[in-house]
């Protein structure tokens, strides 16, 4: 019975037994659906042993809405707790909880995979390739995040929740301090999850340079393959330290070793640099990409090309640079004396001169354009001015002595909220707005998805800006309630009608998916936008292997002037094409890594040691295995280029 | 599969190549991964707490006696991917498991170097500087450990299959791995030990 024990949730509540309750009743409605359906060996075939780099965009996709769902659900909560003084909503342990938790789901299980989805979607056919360089591996890619954010999201009714911040910062993260198992849970999972994008970042640099079409030189790339090169440099330099830090805290709260403890020679700062020296690069591998998709979704509307091509790579360059020189700022507090605040209060403030060349290409892309307002550029369009507030005030924050004010202040949590919804939340509805007809062949509806963005739009303002005033004031993050008599009340009620606009703009979005698979025609064109960019040389949705024949690239809108100036596209005839096998064996791995970061996180050893002995199993496995793939027939390509609508002559 | 006549077998076709690029990229990942452990080293090198110092327990016989051995094996590696290109299988064999036995020898003298270590009183929980001591030796020996394998999987696959493709791309591969784990070993030879016994 003890060892049961350990299971058990410290801080127990009505909310969560009904979740337990909640989540075993979809767990079984899920079984018993797929049986009734004999749905199984669809799943299995299809979906969970595909290496189809768009099947497994989509699933990340899938992923990283459910996981907004579950954020979203944090941040209500939060938003309600605090909307009038003195509430007894939740109590100040839960609170904790909901917070961590909010900021880990958002980063790294929501957004992450939002912009892994789109990545792993669009940029093989951007670049005219047949699948990304390692297909396998992006398949384990995904299964290691999955599981890793499976195993984060089960915390809270198997253990208890991590309560020390999405930071977790030693000492408060340490044995003494967090004593639930729920800061094990986040040092594994996020340890699991990230050895999957890291491999995302391998996979994606060897695909972008050496699998681009014949003729697309680097500076003819479409700026959204662009900016996930440059993402998954920073991907690959950056995680490694994370790794690093996670294994150095989970062998200080499981093995009592003495890096971040504060006796014995260990130092808590170290991890706070650490952190950050991955953190701050981590905002950079956020907003990259959703630049990109904004400088994607700005021409195709302005019906121009984009302004300052060059000056928009240089200037992604020169970000992912200092990303990685400005991270002492999220602690100016912290005791580095003045001459260290003034030289990172520098490289952070010369982060705004390349974003703002990027935010006046965009304007100057829009100049004398023939604007169509569609969804996703509704979206662009609302991003420029909130972001350039959040922005801006971002530059407040970088001057080290005027943050004292600000530092550890709601003030802070505005400005970051309105760099991080209008930057990546916004860029990606837009996107997924953007290319859901090359992902599922039919629109979504326009009408509902304007409202949608209006509502989020304005709710992310109503909700954010009167923050700023309450920071000001001195209301501190991370405090579960405050007393009347400090007048933050009325502030945090409007915060929070904010919050339920952003909450009835996401519900819109949902009900706008399941509006337009039932209602929208099928009947629609390849490029219904009319866009410019390769993905849209293809059919719509997509055939496995992308394009029949690689197309020949001579220009920077290579799509576009094959349309208006009739430059060929394809040359040549239908070949063989060659294609990777499915495999069971990452979906098998990752499952193994799950169970190893179970035991790890109850200190369960022999279970960890038998699920790393089959961790090493499968790379055995894989080691000696041959896997040369199959080939598709002509034949085959030219049925199903005649079924799906002609070639793309 | 196009293959290439004029490069050697392991480049040879295109996938090759983009196995090899895909190495080179992880290899920068692995840098990035022992660059923060070196500099936590160096941040924790003098926070002893209550435990010894690095003066204190690094003798040098066995840390010259390991970095000979390394230093040798990737040498014998590097004769390995000679004989391969020259497409002597039975030669190349032969070097390749002279490597894994010399980093075999190697991954005894590190157990045996970290029981004196624990014997001397600098176990891993004893203070900053023993945690990050053996985390930075420890992660150098997994990786070392892991060739191992590693490379014996490798060995069996020639033994059966010859020199094609796809086996001289795996151990041209390997041999990066390889030389990399000596570069490291290389940095911690001068700056932990050398350094620790200055």
């Amino acid at each position: 019975m003890e060892f049961f024990e350990r299971f058990a949730i410290p801080h127990p509540s009505p909310a969560i037994y009904a979740s337990m309750v909640a989540i075993g009743l979809t767990v079984i409605a899920i079984i018993v659906g797929l049986t009734y359906f004999k749905k199984w060996g669809y799943l299995w075939r299809e979906w969970i042993t595909t290496v189809d780099h768009k099947r497994i965009g989509i699933m990340y996709l899938i992923s990283a809405l459910l996981m907004l769902f579950r954020g979203g659900v944090d941040a209500i909560m939060m938003r309600a707790q605090l909307a009038v003084p003195e509430n007894t909503l939740l109590d100040s342990q839960h609170y904790n909880e909901i917070f961590s938790t909010h900021g880990v789901v958002m980063i790294i299980f929501m957004a992450m995979p939002f912009i892994i989805a789109l990545m792993n979607y669009i940029v093989p056919l951007q670049i005219g390739a047949r699948d990304v360089a390692f297909p396998r591996l992006n398949a384990l890619s995904f299964w290691l995040f999955f599981m890793g954010a499976m195993l984060f999201n089960i915390s809270f009714v198997i253990g208890g929740s991590p309560d020390a911040g999405w930071t977790s910062y030693f000492p408060l993260a340490g044995n003494e301090f967090s004593k639930s198992v729920g800061t094990n849970y986040y040092m594994i999972a996020i340890q699991i999850a990230g050895l999957g994008t890291l491999m995302t970042g391998i996979n994606f640099i060897a695909t972008i340079l050496k699998m681009r079409a014949p003729g697309m030189t680097l500076m003819k790339m479409p700026m959204f393959t662009w900016s996930a090169l440059i993402t998954n440099i920073i991907i690959v330099f950056a995680f490694p330290v994370l790794t690093v830090a996670l294994a150095m805290g989970t062998m200080d709260r499981l093995f009592a070793t003495h890096f971040f403890t504060t006796g014995n020679g260990g130092m808590d700062m170290l991890w706070a640099n650490l952190f950050w020296v991955w953190g701050h690069p981590e905002v950079y591998i956020l907003i990259l990409p959703a630049f990109g998709v904004y400088s994607e979704v700005i021409p195709t509307f302005a019906r121009r090309n984009l302004y300052g091509y060059r000056s928009m790579v240089w200037s992604m360059v020169i970000i992912c640079l200092l990303s990685f020189l400005v991270w002492v700022h999220h602690f100016f507090t912290m005791g580095q004396g003045a001459l260290v605040n003034s030289i990172f209060s520098i490289t952070t403030m010369a982060i705004a001169v390349p974003t703002g060349i990027k935010i006046f290409n965009w304007l100057f892309t829009l100049w004398k354009g023939k604007i169509r307002i569609t969804t996703p550029m509704l979206y662009s369009l609302l991003f420029i001015p909130i972001f350039t507030i959040g922005g801006v005030t971002g530059v407040m924050l970088a001057m080290s002595a005027a943050d004292y004010q600000y530092h550890n202040t709601m003030f802070l949590v505005a400005h970051f909220h309105l760099v991080i919804i209008p930057g990546v939340v916004f860029a990606m509805l837009a996107g997924l707005t953007y290319w859901w007809p090359k992902m599922f062949g039919f629109m979504l509806n326009e009408r509902i998805g304007k409202w949608a963005a209006w509502l989020i739009g304005i709710g992310t303002c109503v909700a954010f800006f009167p923050m700023f005033i309450s920071g000001l004031d001195g209301q501190a993050r991370r405090m579960f309630t405050y007393s009347e008599a400090t007048g933050f009340g009325i502030w945090n009620m409007i915060a929070f009608f904010g919050a339920i606009m952003l909450a009835v703009g996401f519900v819109l979005i949902v009900y706008n998916i399941y509006y337009s698979t039932r209602y929208a025609s099928r009947d629609i064109p390849a490029d219904p936008w009319d866009a410019r960019s390769l993905e849209w040389a293809t059919h719509s949705p997509v055939p496995e292997y992308n394009f029949a024949i690689t197309p020949d690239v001579n220009s920077r809108d290579a799509f576009w002037n094959h349309k208006k100036n009739n430059q060929k596209l394809f040359k040549g005839d239908y070949q063989e094409i060659h294609m990777p096998n499915n495999s069971g064996v990452p979906f098998i791995m990752s499952a193994l890594f799950f169970v190893f970061g179970f035991a790890m996180v109850f200190s369960v050893w022999i279970l960890a040691i038998i699920s790393a002995i089959g961790i090493f199993a499968c790379m055995g496995h894989r080691s000696l295995e041959k896997d040369h793939g199959h080939h598709l027939s002509v034949d085959h390509i030219k049925e199903t280029e005649e079924k799906l609508g002609g070639a793309n002559s | 599969m196009n293959n290439d006549q004029t490069q050697p077998l392991e480049y040879s076709t295109e996938q090759n190549n983009l196995n090899i690029l895909g190495f080179w990229i992880f290899i920068g990942a692995e840098i990035m991964l022992f660059a923060t452990l070196f500099a936590s080293y160096f941040l924790l090198e003098n926070r002893t707490g209550g435990g010894p110092a690095g003066e204190e327990i690094f003798t040098i016989s066995p840390v010259m006696l390991e970095t000979f051995i390394l230093l040798t094996s990737s040498f014998t590696i590097g004769l390995g991917v000679h004989a391969m290109r020259l497409g002597r299988q039975k030669a190349m064999q032969v070097f390749f498991t002279v490597t894994l036995l010399l980093g075999l020898a190697f991954i005894g003298l590190e157990i045996y170097e970290f029981t004196h270590y624990v014997h001397e009183g600098a176990a891993l929980q004893t203070s900053g500087f023993t945690s990050i001591l053996l985390t930075t030796l420890g992660t150098h020996g997994a990786h070392v450990t892991f060739g191992l394998f590693w490379g014996l999987f490798i060995l069996i696959q020639i033994k059966k299959r010859g020199l094609t493709p796809e086996t001289t791309n795996k151990s041209f591969i390997f041999s990066l791995y390889w030389h990399f784990l000596d570069v490291v070993w290389i940095f911690i030879f001068s700056f932990v030990y050398l350094k620790g016994m200055m």
